[in-house]
């Protein structure tokens, strides 16, 4: 288990620019600090990119590649298979990866990675939309949200699909292991890097990553919410590995859904009934979850 | 002398240049590429990393992933491959990965059609590769070498396209001579790349350069082109001392000497076109040929030193930029044109999704050529082999 007192001073993401609040640098930083300075990051068009490789003020003390949008899967397959060309075995390749650049644009290439079961480290972090070019809609925004794209009308409530589960879509690759976390829980966060780091072949992990800006809360609310993604349900925690799936936190009772719409901007506009939907759905997948993975012996 | 066709030449080029990295996606009239590659992979007669990626967009990106690490790339696509990957030929040539990649010509869809023309590559002029257009299979094989001698030279650190006429070079059988291993290892040393990640000095790769700083990496790239254009006749001079074979450099003349007209062409086009003038040459008649290796860099001050000493140039464009011409032809006139009093142009567009360009059709031009440089009326752009 990872311990604060161990966790390294030294600092491999430095200097972002990054919005105040965002929870995009806390998941770079622990990531980095417990893979080490022997790792390679890739960033396709992404927050992540943008606030970090902007020239000549690099942020990384590891080597960094900014990459296409689409190829972020590929080019770490590239990587490592460079690496082992040439029988270097002790670095990892990091691929930090946006909600729209994983589940969207980067689908191909991270199935393709994942499938050929290239030594490879991936990281999502999901703030829920385009947020880099404004805060339109990708398929991880969920039901209910108004983006740019997506605004709540009268013909409107805003995004009208449910969220698509890339942690699913990673286990229905038999991926050696995938985790799903959230910025506001660090050390499960950290934990679950330090598990992924010394397993070899694809590791996925999914981040929940609250973004003040395109969802509309203070800057100080960020792990809150995050918190608040967790408790009522709308985000889940797990892992899978050897076949299984094992919830990492499962709330005793999920608050209800509302306590987590009202605090952000963009569910404001949801009228009672579309909450209820909101509430039905959560329900209708917490059902699932509990009779595919938390069946009692 | 082996018996290959021009994909298996590639193939043996690429094997020679040990690369450490091979990511591939098929396509015709690649695929003889990607299978005897992976015969050779599959058997031990290469030591590398093949890699079946799910697309080209990807394999251009497993590639790039491979050069930042320091390992030797290698990969070949074709035509709606080639576009596919488009956006990550700006990628790779922009932060300066010396990837060498196999083109089998092949027109774009639609109408789609798995035959040659040179639109595909020709119309990725801007992405800032370096492009060269073979005759035949042995040149495939030895600009595969020379390929990467220019790439990772460093006063380029420039991707390079090889490209071979789909069918005619990629499926036609020639005799071969395959170099000795040891001599390419002599000719070509291990990569150290000065563009690849080291923990020790860690940076930053292919990075956001914003409007203070962009412009100066692209001076960058247009001086690491020009550059190019030395280096290529500097391999081209190391390849022919060590091998026996000179290509010429960025262009070369054959029977150009006292020439009235001469007729430019890239590809396959230029093994007929050599037939037709060896002919007209015994019948008199004073006409030449410019077999143009390398699109990009492009030789515009060959073609300007050109302009003085002929009548009438033809160019044969494999290709069209609809809305205007052939876009070989449009670089060259631009470059005669700059000379002053440049000699008169016709624009053949010819051998379009695999039509043949005949030694008759090649004939009918250097015909036409005379016509215009006698003062007679000749459109400047024509379809040559056309059903009407």
């Amino acid at each position: 288990m990872v311990k604060a007192k161990d966790l390294t001073d030294k600092e491999y993401l430095y200097g972002h620019k990054a919005c105040p609040g965002c929870g995009l640098g806390t998941i770079g930083r622990l990531t980095l600090k417990i893979l080490g300075e022997r790792t390679i990051v890739t960033l396709p068009a992404s927050c992540m990119s943008t606030v970090t490789t902007q020239y000549p003020q690099m942020n990384y003390t590891v080597p960094s590649l900014t990459m296409a949008f689409a190829g972020t899967g590929a080019v770490l397959t590239g990587m490592a298979a460079g690496l082992k060309a040439q029988g270097i075995t002790d670095v990892n390749v990091l691929g930090f990866a946006g909600d729209g650049g994983t589940a969207d644009i980067g689908l191909q290439a991270l199935s393709g990675a994942v499938e050929r079961g290239d030594n490879i480290f991936y990281i999502c972090y999901d703030n829920e939309a385009y947020m880099n070019t404004g805060v339109q809609r990708s398929s991880l925004t969920p039901i209910g949200a108004a983006t740019t794209d997506s605004p709540s009308g009268t013909a409107s409530f805003g995004e009208s699909k449910p969220k698509k589960n890339m942690f699913e879509i990673m286990i229905a690759h038999r991926i050696p292991y995938a985790a799903t976390a959230s910025s506001a829980y660090p050390y499960d966060l950290m934990n679950k890097v330090e598990k992924a780091k010394n397993i070899q072949g694809p590791k996925y992990i999914h981040i929940m990553c609250p973004c003040p800006t395109g969802w509309g809360f203070a800057s100080d609310l960020t792990v809150e919410i995050g918190k608040l993604a967790v408790e009522t349900g709308m985000w889940y925690l797990a892992e899978y590995e050897n076949g299984k799936v094992k919830m990492s936190h499962v709330p005793k009772t999920l608050k209800p859904v509302e306590e987590y719409l009202s605090r952000q901007k963009r569910f404001r506009h949801l009228n009672p009934e579309t909450i209820k939907l909101i509430q039905e759905n959560r329900d209708r997948e917490w059902a699932l979850i509990k009779e595919k993975w938390l069946q009692v012996c | 002398m082996d018996f290959l066709n021009g994909d298996e030449a590639v193939a043996y080029g690429a094997k020679l240049c040990r690369p450490h990295v091979i990511p591939v996606y098929p396509i015709t009239p690649q695929t003889i590429v990607v299978e005897r590659i992976a015969d050779f992979v599959a058997n031990k007669l290469m030591d590398c990393e093949y890699i079946h990626v799910e697309s080209e967009h990807s394999a251009m990106c497993a590639a790039m992933g491979a050069s930042l690490v320091g390992a030797r790339a290698f990969t070949a696509t074709s035509s709606q491959g080639l576009a596919y990957m488009h956006e990550m030929l700006h990628y790779v040539s922009g932060s300066r990965f010396p990837i060498v990649m196999m083109n089998a010509n092949r027109t774009l869809a639609a109408p789609w059609n798995i035959f040659g023309d040179q639109r595909d590559s020709l119309s990725q002029r801007d992405t800032g590769w370096i492009q060269v257009y073979v005759e035949n299979g042995q040149e495939a094989l030895d600009m595969i070498i020379q390929a990467y001698a220019i790439a990772e030279d460093d006063r380029v650190y420039t991707p390079v396209m090889v490209n071979l006429d789909g069918f005619v070079n990629t499926h036609t059988y020639e005799l071969v001579d395959i170099p000795e291993q040891h001599e390419v290892d002599q000719f070509l040393p291990p990569l150290r790349s000065k563009n690849a990640i080291d923990f020790n000095h860690p940076r930053s790769f292919c990075i956001s350069a914003a409007t203070e700083w962009n412009m100066e990496f692209r001076y960058q790239q247009y001086e690491a082109m020009e550059n190019a254009k030395q280096v290529i006749v500097e391999v081209d001079k190391r390849f022919g001392d060590k091998f026996g074979r000179y290509y010429h450099g960025l262009v070369e003349e054959y029977r150009c000497e006292d020439a009235e007209v001469v007729l430019v062409a890239l590809g396959s086009a230029i093994g007929t076109s050599r037939i037709v003038v060896d002919k007209l040459r015994e019948q008199g008649l004073k006409v030449g040929l410019v077999k143009l290796r390398f699109y990009r860099p492009f030789p515009a001050e060959y073609f300007k030193a050109l302009s003085k000493r002929v009548k009438a140039v033809g160019v044969i464009d494999r290709d069209l930029s609809f809305g205007y011409e052939g876009a070989v032809a449009s670089d060259i006139k631009s470059a005669l044109n700059s000379a002053g009093s440049p000699p008169k142009v016709i624009n053949f567009i010819a051998g379009i999704a695999g039509r043949d360009i005949t030694k008759e059709n090649i004939e009918g031009m250097y015909h036409k050529l005379f016509n215009l440089s006698q003062g007679k009326f000749e459109k400047e752009l024509q379809f040559t082999g056309l059903r009407w």
